[in-house]
């Protein structure tokens, strides 16, 4: 035990722990399906001459999203609801949802999408809260695994691949 | 009292008698089997009915034979006679005791007579003699004992008390004498009686009837009850003798006269089927004697088609020999008939229901294999997606520094991952096919431009001193209509099949017209090869060579030829003659063979051949590896397309796979108003081609070049397209050694540039394609050459720069490539290519070294999101792109701007990537932005604009790829893709290795 514990505090294995707590974490993100292959697809694009491409990518996500969720309790909150509205931003919330890969979220925005084409308020409304319970789960995950990233960085460790 | 006496005794008399007269019934014992009415009972009843009595006909003779022969009618007739004994016997019996009454009484009187007499005579012994006869008498009817001494005593009493006289007297005896007188008289009276009594007696017994009498009657009321029952029983009863001759016969519907029967046997009396077996089957039970039954169909003349149930039994004679047979069949036809109804019923119950079991079981079988399929189908797709990052990840790193040892086994590792995709694309294939999902697309392609590609293709990745050779017949048309994808998976397919399985030798594909699919046997191919073959060194010195521009080379250079002396068929001609003059679309039916020298396909294979995951043995797969699926896809898309593909081997000779498709032709657009048509005219070259025969020839590499690949495998593939420069090069100059790269000393053959040519000239003509900067190019080339060269040959320059520069991924499967050229090439004629291609190799020959921009990609896409990730996935593949966010802007840009390629989202607020798509097509097709005005439009550049641009489009059929991203991959979506126009579709979202595979389709390098 002991032995253990006097390696992990050297420098190195500092940082092979946090790649393994890394490792460990996106996995489980995966596990969870909060997130899948297309992820991994932005990960990918992802290198020296653009480093904080998928931080970027994601962060513009959030910005995007929260827009659209507060424009859709909008357009939902309405006496008369504008469906075609409500449509074109679960509309887009699924495309960027489904193009850095938060495939909860996307699913999420199918079913909302779905409601919305019956127009089923109470669907949509139900629906709206799915998307926003996933999103703020998803968007927690992957800020913990950014700033993981962050401390491995920081620790002069590279990125798993 | 005597005489009253005497009366008393003959009435106890008759009472006792008439009980023991005739029996009252002579077969009353129950049992019996010939059971008959006492008679008069009934008569009422049988008088009542009529009977018919001709039916019966009967040899007496022979029935008093029989009576006499047989056990049976002896029996019968001892019966008889017994009873007639005992009758007889009875009759006497009564006869002799009413006799010996008479005798009795007779002796009686006579006694006492003598007694009186005596008594006369001697007076004294008159007591004593008195009592004896009677005790004598009494003893002798003892049955009368009980009776009789009662009388006697009663009589003789009375006797003695009647004389009063005094004894011994005179008057005594007067007396006595005159009462023994009375008595006399009395007696004699009586005597008197008893003669007329006996008399009427014997009289009475004379009335009964004789026993023949009475047995004939017997006879003849059991004769009428058995007439009573069979009068309308459909039956016949006969019998027939040693020699089944007809004896008797009874049939209640006699169709023959009694001499026609009578002394015949079956066989005599009738003909037809069935009578010989009845025969057959009286003589077995002749011959076994045991009786029998059997059912017999008749088929006579004399009574038609009748089934009848046959009782047969023999008939012995007292020593036991078989002296005939009796015969009773009863006409079961109806029943015969319903029997065979409710057979006939039962079975079709029974099949239907095998059907129903075996029907279950199909579905139940559909219905696992369909779900089976489908989680193939599902499967495949998962394995798909991950596997395809993994090998388009190992293409990437294959760019990247890698020392060889690294290079190798990433080759290893590239050509398994390209086998499972291959795998899998084709499991995914074949279950859409299977699962009609598979749609078919029509579009204009030039069959000779496919062939020579596949041709090319595989020529490219050949490692086998093989020949490639296609042959296309010239008549057929320059253009057809079909899916040119599948078409060309279809052969790619068979002729990489025919290079795995062929060592040396050839490997080829012809295709010519046939009229009509059940014709197309009738010609010959080898013959027509022949011919070809012989034309060809006639002609060689005909100046037509280089139509298709391949054949750069001397010794080959004169393999394609106008070959008019060689249309052979009428059927090309009346083909040409559709073309010619019919407006619509006519349907012509293309036979395409692809043909080897391999190692065949033995005989017993070719049934399993088509069948998916079978190969020849397993000998066959471990050494030539493959799926197992290539021809099972074949065969299964060419039938979808309605066509037929069939095989013909001999083994260690070569097989031959031949499909015959059916295309359609449109004629209307080909010839008249085509603007490169004048171009043809204007450079006299090749201007032929569009109906002559083609004949292309790839000669194999020679080793060199073969080991001068040995690095890898992709850097070989690479060769040829680099290589392919100098190819164009020499199709104007003759000098081609002079443009021959220098780094590529190790392929100074003439062969190898031959291959290395074609491709080129494949890169020059599918550069040329798309819609944008490459169609003015072409434009300018014919009209203002002078004048647009300059833009021209910087593109053209630009982008082969660009092929050679970028990642060479691109040139990793050419097939693909070459599949996306021909598919754009759609409208062209093949003249203009070349003549574009010579003015493109004209100027770029000097400039080829120059660096050069890249091709222009437009991003039409509203999501933020969406655009980061593709600009920046289009980065890394080397390509920078312009972005707008939605339809409208899409119009103005490709008003501004000549895109190589177009990347439209479906889904955009303000237009739609449909409708968007609607319009760029309408522009393309009219020259005009009509339809972008009527959408709300404005048109930001002035016409002039576009002209200088080099937007001044005649309707020349090109286009600019547009690739759909949908978020919809399903077809049904895609389809509303096509239909608005657009090439191709990404299912979203847009991932490394889809985007990369498209743009390789479509950005030709």
């Amino acid at each position: 035990m002991s032995a253990v514990k006097l390696e992990s505090e050297t420098m190195a294995d500092g940082v092979s722990q946090l790649q393994k707590q890394l490792v460990d974490y996106t996995a489980s993100l995966f596990d969870e399906a909060f997130l899948d292959e297309q992820f991994n697809q932005l990960q990918q694009l992802q290198d020296e001459n653009n480093p904080d491409f998928v931080v970027e990518v994601v962060s513009l996500f959030f910005k995007d999203s929260e827009r659209l969720v507060d424009e859709l309790t909008k357009a939902l909150d309405q006496q008369t609801v504008d469906f075609k509205l409500v449509d074109k931003n679960v509309h887009q919330l699924k495309g960027s949802s489904s193009s850095i890969g938060v495939q909860r979220v996307q699913r999420a925005c199918i079913a909302f999408r779905d409601c919305s084409e019956e127009q089923n308020v109470e669907g949509c409304l139900k629906s709206l809260q799915h998307v926003k319970h996933e999103y703020s789960l998803v968007k927690n995950k992957l800020e913990t695994l950014f700033k993981l990233q962050k401390q491995l960085l920081a620790a002069g460790g590279p990125l798993p691949r | 009292m005597v005489w009253e006496m005497e009366t008393d005794n003959i009435e106890d008399m008759d009472m006792e008698v008439l009980p023991s007269m005739w029996p009252e019934d002579i077969g009353a014992d129950a049992g019996k089997q010939f059971n008959i009415d006492k008679p008069g009972q009934d008569q009422d009843m049988l008088e009542e009915v009529t009977f018919i009595e001709e039916p019966t006909i009967v040899d007496f003779k022979r029935l008093l034979e029989l009576t006499n022969y047989t056990d049976k009618g002896s029996s019968q007739l001892a019966f008889l006679v017994k009873h007639w004994e005992y009758k007889q016997a009875n009759a006497v019996r009564l006869l002799r005791e009413e006799l010996d009454i008479l005798s009795k009484q007779r002796q009686e009187v006579e006694l006492k007579k003598l007694e009186i007499l005596e008594e006369h005579q001697f007076e004294e012994e008159s007591y004593g003699g008195d009592k004896r006869p009677i005790s004598i008498l009494d003893e002798v009817y003892d049955i009368w004992l009980d009776i009789a001494p009662k009388k006697h005593d009663v009589v003789v009493q009375s006797k003695r008390v009647e004389i009063e006289a005094e004894y011994d007297t005179v008057v005594y005896w007067k007396q006595r004498a005159m009462h023994l007188e009375k008595l006399l008289e009395a007696s004699a009276e009586r005597e008197q009686i008893l003669v007329d009594k006996l008399q009427e007696s014997i009289q009475s017994l004379e009335r009964q009837s004789s026993p023949v009498e009475e047995l004939s009657q017997i006879l003849k009321r059991a004769d009428n009850f058995l007439h009573f029952v069979l009068q309308n029983a459909p039956v016949v009863i006969g019998h027939q003798d040693k020699e089944l001759r007809y004896r008797f016969i009874y049939n209640h519907f006699p169709s023959l006269q009694e001499e026609d029967i009578i002394g015949r046997t079956d066989v005599e009396i009738f003909t037809g089927a069935g009578v010989k077996e009845s025969q057959d089957f009286k003589k077995e039970v002749l011959e076994k004697g045991l009786p029998a039954k059997r059912e017999i169909t008749f088929e006579t003349p004399l009574f038609g088609s009748k089934t009848f149930l046959i009782y047969v039994e023999p008939v012995f004679s007292k020593a036991g020999e078989t002296i005939g047979i009796n015969y009773m069949g009863m006409d079961v036809t109806d029943q015969v008939r319903k029997r065979e109804k409710m057979a006939k019923l039962r079975e079709e119950i029974a099949v239907q229901k095998a059907k129903e079991t075996e029907l279950n079981k199909t579905i139940h079988i559909t219905e696992e294999t369909m779900r089976a399929k489908q989680m193939l189908a599902t499967m495949s797709h998962e394995i798909r997606s991950p596997l395809s990052g993994v090998v388009s990840m190992a293409e990437i790193l294959t760019t990247t520094k890698l020392d060889r040892e690294q290079r190798q086994l990433l080759d290893v590792m590239l050509s398994s991952g390209d086998l499972v995709l291959q795998l899998i694309n084709d499991i995914l294939d074949l279950s859409k096919v299977e699962s009609g999902v598979m749609k078919l697309e029509a579009t204009k392609f030039r069959p000779r431009e496919v062939v020579k590609h596949v041709l090319q293709t595989a020529a490219a990745s050949l490692q086998k001193i093989l020949t490639l050779e296609g042959h296309v017949a010239e008549d057929v048309p320059v253009e057809v209509i079909g899916d040119v994808l599948r078409i060309r998976q279809i052969l790619t397919n068979l002729i990489s099949n025919a290079i795995k399985f062929t060592h040396e030798g050839k490997v080829g594909i012809r295709l010519y017209v046939v009229s009509d699919p059940s014709l197309e046997e009738g010609e010959r191919c080898p013959q027509k090869l022949n011919a070809d073959q012989s034309t060809v060194s006639e002609n060689g010195l005909k100046e037509d060579a280089d139509q298709e521009g391949f054949h750069v080379d001397g010794p080959y250079q004169n393999h394609s030829l106008n070959d008019e002396p060689r249309t052979p068929a009428k059927s090309e001609v009346s083909m040409d003659a559709d073309q010619e003059e019919e407006p619509q679309t006519t349907t012509v039916w293309l036979r395409c063979d692809v043909y080897d020298t391999g190692i065949g396909i033995p005989e017993n294979a070719l049934p399993s051949l088509f069948r998916r995951y079978m190969q020849v043995s397993a000998d066959h797969a471990r050494k030539y590896g493959g799926t197992g699926l290539g021809l099972a896809i074949c065969k299964q898309l060419v039938e979808l397309m309605g066509g037929q593909l069939t095989v013909s081997s001999q083994e260690h000779c070569g097989s031959t796979f031949t499909f015959v498709l059916p295309y359609k032709v449109s004629t209307s657009s080909d010839h008249s108003d085509d603007p490169d048509e004048v171009t043809d005219m204007a450079n006299h070259d090749a201007a032929t081609d569009e109906v002559a025969e083609s004949f292309f020839q790839f000669q194999p590499r020679t080793l060199g070049s073969l080991f001068s690949s040995n690095g890898s495998s992709r850097t070989q593939k690479l060769l040829p397209h680099k290589i392919g420069f100098c190819g164009s090069h020499k199709l104007n100059g003759f000098s081609q050694n002079s443009y021959s790269f220098p780094q590529n000393n190790i392929i100074p053959e003439e062969m190898a540039s031959v291959e290395n040519g074609c491709s080129a000239i494949d890169v020059a003509e599918t550069l040329s394609e798309p819609e944008s900067s490459a169609s003015h190019i072409s434009n300018h080339n014919c009209k203002t050459p002078a004048h647009a060269d300059k833009q021209g040959q910087d593109d053209t320059n630009n982008q082969f720069q660009d092929s050679r520069n970028t990642d060479s991924s691109y040139h990793a499967e050419p097939s693909r490539e070459v599949s996306v050229a021909a598919k754009l090439r759609e409208p062209q004629g093949t003249c203009k290519r070349q003549e574009k291609s010579d003015a493109d190799s004209e100027s770029t020959s000097s400039n080829i070294s120059k660096s050069t921009s890249k091709p222009k990609i437009l991003l039409v896409e509203d999501n933020k999101i969406n655009v980061m990730v593709t600009q920046n996935m289009m980065k890394r593949l080397g390509h920078s792109i312009d972005v707008v966010n939605n339809g409208i802007e899409a119009v103005r840009a490709v008003q501004h701007c000549s895109y190589n390629l177009i990347l439209m989202d479906v889904h955009m607020p303000i237009m739609d990537g449909l409708q968007t798509t609607r319009i760029i097509r309408s522009f393309e097709e009219t020259g005009n932005w009509d339809a972008a005005e009527k959408a709300g439009i404005e048109l930001t550049v002035p016409s002039q604009d576009a002209l200088q641009n080099g937007h001044s489009y005649t309707p020349s059929g090109n286009r600019i790829p547009i690739i759909a991203m949908t978020a919809n991959a399903f077809s049904e979506s895609a389809d509303e893709c096509f239909a608005s126009g657009m090439d191709s579709f990404v299912p979203k979202p847009i991932t490394f290795q889809k985007i990369k595979e498209r743009l390789e389709q479509y950005l030709p390098d």
